[in-house]
């Protein structure tokens, strides 16, 4: 198929490159764009690891294809980091808890966190598995996540 | 894996992606929310020449008017779980579709996508049954309506033509008197229904007696189903005992097959319970005894 030229605009910056029509968003930022925090895991949606927002909303990157993100914001967890790769304070939690051990599914975690945070402010903590069901994690049992969101979210509801 | 290469085109609206699928026929396919198809892709389980994506084809929200809810075919389930038109004028499908897929699922799939897919385990389609919905499909002669009882045909398979493409569903808005209840089972949140049951209750104006009552299950068969309204037959009652009975009677006429998820007695056994908790909720639903 022929190769088509898109301009993607990721974490702030417009980046013009070719794709095959059927090239994945996750194929082409985690391939030709160097984002190593969009992580290919299951291919169907249902891992979370390939998480990213697209205007704002969590998508799966490995569903969405390429061409149909031309125009859109597209973020990634490194978006979210400050300035010289500071870490999000969400990141700080999941340091502090012990909340990543191989880190493979953290992005994803963190992305997916973010929005159920800025959706219902203080979500309980059943309210965070719900919104973390598409987000598989082989190491840690959860348990920790769990916490070091639940830690992130005190801290955001008690800043003004 | 990867998908195998396809080619792509964005329609700029439905009568444009009807052409499209009229001049490439059964080797182009329709991209909406593309939850189902684009896993499909990748296993390679489907390989389409082209990809014919509406999401540009259609930009209209949610509408009630004259007792009817217009949901456009590209609303996705995150509108149907938060919009307030579609909480007041199908409460059941919005309750429904918390269960369906994940955060980022609902983020994309859409309402019109999920009918075309017919998975016998989806939820839109059991409710679109139980709430007596009807699709628009657009042809290359104009739209016809297809009530949704007449839209499925088996595994991922529909009555709508080759070229024809779902624009709306449309949905009698709720009513006062009339109760619903939506209940599935799975092993895991966010799995595909082992059975899943949408009742409707209507109750008498003026009294605590069952008017019309509609229960539709997935899981159940090569499609979504819609029991039998002989079977159901509870118009005039109101004991639980009534409800249990015709749970068994909707029960007793399925013949689920046994596959690696659940064996066929089980999701009978399924059907039964779910199907008697279900038209208790949405009686006691109707008569305001549950919010």
């Amino acid at each position: 198929m022929t190769k088509r030229q898109v301009m993607l605009h990721v974490n702030g910056r417009d980046h013009e490159t070719w794709v095959e029509p059927s090239d994945t968003l996750l194929d082409v930022l985690h391939d030709q764009l160097g984002q190593a925090d969009v992580r290919y895991g299951c291919g169907e949606g249902v891992c979370g690891t390939c998480t990213v927002l697209l205007d704002g909303e969590p998508v799966s990157g490995c569903l969405t294809l390429a061409v149909q993100a031309a125009g859109h914001r597209i973020t990634t967890l490194r978006g979210l980091m400050g300035p010289g790769d500071a870490l999000h304070p969400l990141q700080e939690c999941f340091l502090r808890r012990g909340a990543a051990q191989c880190g493979f599914c953290t992005p994803g975690m963190v992305l997916a966190a973010l929005d159920v945070i800025r959706r219902l402010g203080r979500p309980t903590r059943g309210e965070i598995r719900d919104a973390l069901v598409g987000n598989l994690c082989r190491c840690t049992g959860y348990t920790k996540i769990l916490d070091a969101i639940e830690e992130y979210a005190d801290l955001a509801a008690a800043q003004p | 894996m990867v998908a195998p290469a396809f080619d792509y085109v964005a329609a700029g609206g439905y009568d444009e992606a009807v052409r499209l699928l009229a001049e490439r026929g059964d080797e182009a396919k329709i991209l909406a929310g593309g939850q189902s198809l684009m896993p499909m892709l990748n296993l390679r389980l489907a390989r389409p020449g082209l990809l014919i994506d509406i999401n540009p084809a259609d930009q209209r929200p949610p509408s009630l008017n004259k007792g009817v809810l217009r949901l456009p075919a590209l609303t996705r389930h995150r509108v149907l779980l938060e919009h307030d038109l579609v909480r007041r004028g199908c409460p059941l499908l919005a309750d429904a579709v918390r269960h369906v897929g994940n955060v980022r699922v609902r983020n994309r799939g859409t309402i019109g996508g999920s009918l075309a897919h017919a998975d016998p385990t989806s939820e839109i389609g059991c409710c679109a049954l139980a709430v007596g919905a009807e699709v628009v499909a657009r042809g290359p002669g104009g739209d016809r309506t297809v009530p949704a009882g007449d839209l499925f045909a088996g595994y991922w398979a529909t009555t709508l033509a080759e070229s024809e493409v779902i624009t709306d569903v449309l949905i009698p808005a709720a009513r006062r008197r009339q109760g619903w209840s939506f209940l599935e089972m799975v092993r895991r949140t966010s799995d595909f229904a082992i059975v899943a049951v949408a009742a409707v209750v209507d109750l008498a104006e003026r009294s605590a007696a069952i008017a019309a009552a509609r229960v539709a299950l997935a899981g159940v068969a090569d499609r979504v189903v819609l029991a039998d309204p002989e079977l159901v037959g509870l118009a005039g009652s109101t004991a639980d005992e009534d409800l249990d009975a015709a749970a068994a009677r909707i029960a007793g006429s399925l013949e689920p097959a046994d596959d690696v998820h659940a064996s066929g007695a089980y999701r009978c056994r399924l059907a039964r319970v779910l199907t008697a908790r279900a038209l208790r909720e949405a009686r006691d639903r109707a008569a305001g005894a549950v919010p």
